[in-house]
């Protein structure tokens, strides 16, 4: 692990997110933009709930036969005259990528849209080798160009708005004319577009993710919006895959039984504008295609899921649509939490990734509503994996001690029935009288979270149990 | 109340219900449990309510697993016998529906126990309308009421249409959807306290959402939600009296609203 956490502050993130008016209004974009057409697009397709579980069924068939599944990706790979390299952490993925590059001679690396990328640190690893990447997805570009990480795993610029993004090309396009017109978003994209196109042409080295590595063919798939992540691995000599272990699957009809979901619960799509398949380098006869082809395989303590409470989040696709349905995500969202992944699937699997010491506030900002895991296109229990992470955390002494005195002291009375009535009786008649005159509360001790926004109501004063007791005693129950 | 007969015609023996209260009925506002007491046996029920303390939920989604499983089999316990054990919350329900199973999934001795109880528990608007076939409710109620869907109830127990079919029977009561009523409210337990910033905005755009309706009462099936979402309402000082929906159902809204005085028009 190597780039940068904040997420031991999450709080503070949090806090410095609620008082950002344009995130603020940034983040309402999400909300628009992804729900309903998420839901239209599953209400025209009527199987689309039976696609859900057959996805479920794939992965966990292919997690379940991982080690099988691998070998025979990684033979077929050789066998069309590509190279798998195997690495189990973020610096060896670094290093083994930093190599091929070297070997290529190259100056510069176009890169498609990967959130494996962002999760070993490449780009940086890179420039402080001397080589120059370009990240080639337009919201990724921009991001770059701000240094920032992506604060969506899909949208990763969706926390900014095009004012900002004119700034920042204005500040690093410097070779174009001050006085040019950037007022509507589609010349931002016209100019993002020229930019990158001399890049494209430039680059020395293609690095793209995959949604999918498959098993059978060898073959590598990549889904985009932008066609970026085409030319990225089409025009330079040498294409590098970067994926993590659990991107495989078995064959290519499953691939297009996942597709059949990634994209509806992503954006609503039917399917993105791009479906790239793509299987070792360029053969005689091809009219294009790379010299080169390099798949990093990346594990990075994905492994040490398999197997436990935490193996259903390898099923993940990184289609978003749990944070585009999380109130939480929502409210602050995703650079509040402090590192690559954010919302749901961020709170589950970063703790593997950076450790749960460093992320531990993730998996318990949550109100476990479950709307993650309701629109989940591979039905990832994500409200129970947040809370097996609690477990942990519990056990590990590293929730705050508030919380667990609080929970220990709750939990002594609960136990005892007798004694909790007699207790709850009398603090639920003391407190209801000291509320009776306005019926809330606007201060309690104990409880100056819950009002710092909003009134505590007033007890009633009698208990239920007391007061059925009371008025039930001697009638038959 | 209407419920059909059974389809013999024959009397048959009056379902036995444990009534689990929940911790915040029984210390908050108990008149939600008098309520629910009323609707179930208005529809035929007898109720017990045996000595009870809470479900375990704080203790479970804090990772606090060895209290959980205590206060789960002290409730396995205490519920052993009755026809059916219900819940004027989704919450606490689904908490002992769905959660009691995963939590002994390894406890060969407890497992059973814990399933047995599970599929006899039903959140309260659902047991009347999906098990007892309720179909109308005779109390009255003047107003423009709007409802918020409380999430674990909405989602782990499929409760939506289960309390707006009861509304509708009502003469008298006009409810208006609510903008994003499946949305959480930003209470989460515990979560509220933890996370009070976040929780704070959460429940600041549900206040705007049922502003927005015009509507006079705020509905819900879970008095933590609405616990969260009427002292926001009475922080803002908006109008707008929230009640468990079990209350208005039973015609039972003498009491003040949650977080309101008491009117002084009322004795």
């Amino acid at each position: 692990m190597t780039v940068h956490t904040t997420s031991p502050q999450f709080k503070k993130n949090a806090a410095q997110a609620l008082g950002d008016a344009q995130l603020q209004k940034a983040l309402g974009n999400v909300k628009q933009g992804f729900i309903d057409k998420r839901v239209k697009a599953a209400e025209k397709l009527p199987e689309f709930e039976a696609l859900r579980d057959s996805a479920r069924d794939i992965k966990d068939h292919t997690l379940r036969h991982l080690d099988l599944y691998l070998e025979t990706y990684e033979d077929k790979v050789k066998a069309s005259g590509g190279h798998v390299h195997f690495a189990r952490n973020a610096e060896e993925a670094r290093s083994i990528i930093l190599g091929i590059c070297r070997e290529a001679g190259a100056r510069t690396v176009t890169k498609g849209k990967s959130m494996i990328s962002e999760e070993i640190g490449i780009n940086h690893h890179l420039e402080a080798h001397g080589i120059v990447p370009v990240e080639t997805d337009l919201g990724e570009y921009i991001i770059q160009l701000r240094n920032e990480l992506p604060s969506h795993i899909i949208a990763p610029a969706v926390h900014l708005n095009a004012t900002q993004v004119e700034q920042d090309f204005r500040r690093v396009h410097t070779h174009l004319d001050a006085k040019r017109d950037l007022s509507e978003p589609v010349q931002l994209l016209t100019e993002a577009r020229a930019v990158l196109r001399e890049r494209f042409l430039a680059a020395d080295v293609g690095i793209t993710g995959a949604n999918f590595l498959v098993a059978e063919t060898g073959t590598s798939v990549i889904v985009t919006n932008e066609g970026n992540g085409d030319l990225t691995q089409i025009l330079p000599k040498t294409h590098i895959v970067l994926a993590s272990i659990e991107k495989l699957v078995p064959t290519l009809e499953d691939v297009s039984q996942i597709l059949r979901v990634l994209a509806r619960s992503a954006t609503g799509q039917e399917l993105s504008v791009y479906t790239t398949f793509s299987t070792g380098p360029r053969r005689p006869g091809d009219a294009d295609g790379p010299e080169n082809y390099h798949v990093v395989i990346l594990d990075n303590g994905r492994s040490s899921m398999l197997g436990t409470s935490f193996e259903e989040m390898l099923r993940c696709i990184r289609c978003g649509a749990c944070m585009n349905h999380c109130p939480v995500y929502h409210a602050v969202g995703g650079h509040a939490y402090g590192w690559v992944y954010p919302g749901p699937m961020g709170a589950v699997l970063t703790p593997t990734l950076i450790g749960v010491d460093k992320a531990g506030h993730l998996p318990n900002a949550s109100t476990f509503c479950g709307r993650c895991e309701s629109v989940c296109p591979v039905r990832i229990p994500l409200p129970k994996l947040m809370r097996h992470w609690r477990e942990r955390e519990f056990e590990r002494h590293l929730s705050p001690a508030t919380v667990r005195s609080g929970i220990k002291t709750w939990g002594f009375f609960a136990k005892r029935p007798a004694l909790y009535r007699l207790a709850t009786r009398a603090a639920m008649g003391a407190l209801g009288l000291a509320g009776r005159g306005k019926g809330r509360f606007a201060w309690l001790p104990l409880a100056k979270g819950w009002t710092k926004y909003r009134d505590f109501p007033a007890p009633q004063g009698e208990t239920f149990q007391a007061r059925w007791r009371r008025e039930r005693k001697g009638r038959a129950a | 109340m209407s419920a059909p007969a059974s389809a013999s015609g024959e009397r048959r023996m009056k379902p036995r219900i444990g009534l689990f209260v929940t911790c915040l009925v029984d210390l908050m506002r108990p008149s939600v449990g008098f309520a629910a007491v009323k609707l179930l046996e208005d529809a035929g029920c007898t109720v017990d309510v045996p000595v009870q303390t809470c479900c375990g939920q704080p203790a479970y989604n804090s990772g606090d697993r060895g209290t959980t499983r205590d206060l789960a089999e002290q409730v396995i316990e205490a519920f052993r016998g009755y026809d059916y054990v219900v819940a004027p919350s989704g919450s606490c329900a689904g908490m002992i529906k769905t959660h009691y199973p995963e939590l002994f999934a390894d406890d060969p001795n407890w497992l059973p126990r814990a399933n047995a109880l599970a599929a006899r528990t039903w959140e309260l608007t659902s047991f009347l309308v999906d098990v007892l076939g309720v179909t109308k409710v005779d109390s009255a109620f003047e107003g423009t009421v709007t409802y918020h869907d409380s999430c674990s109830g909405l989602r782990e127990l499929g409760v939506r249409a289960q309390p707006r079919r009861l509304l509708a029977s009502m003469e008298g009561v006009t409810l208006v959807e609510l903008n994003e009523s499946d949305v959480c409210c930003g209470f989460g337990g515990t979560f509220a306290v933890k996370y009070s910033d976040i929780s704070g905005a959460i429940v600041d755009a549900k206040t705007k959402h049922v502003s927005e309706t015009g509507a006079s009462t705020l509905l819900a099936g879970d008095l933590g939600c609405l616990m969260n979402m009427a002292g926001k309402l009475s922080r803002e000082g908006k109008p707008v009296e929230v009640r468990h929906v079990a209350e208005v159902l039973a015609g039972m809204t003498d009491d003040p609203p949650i977080a309101a005085a008491k009117d002084p028009r009322r004795p």
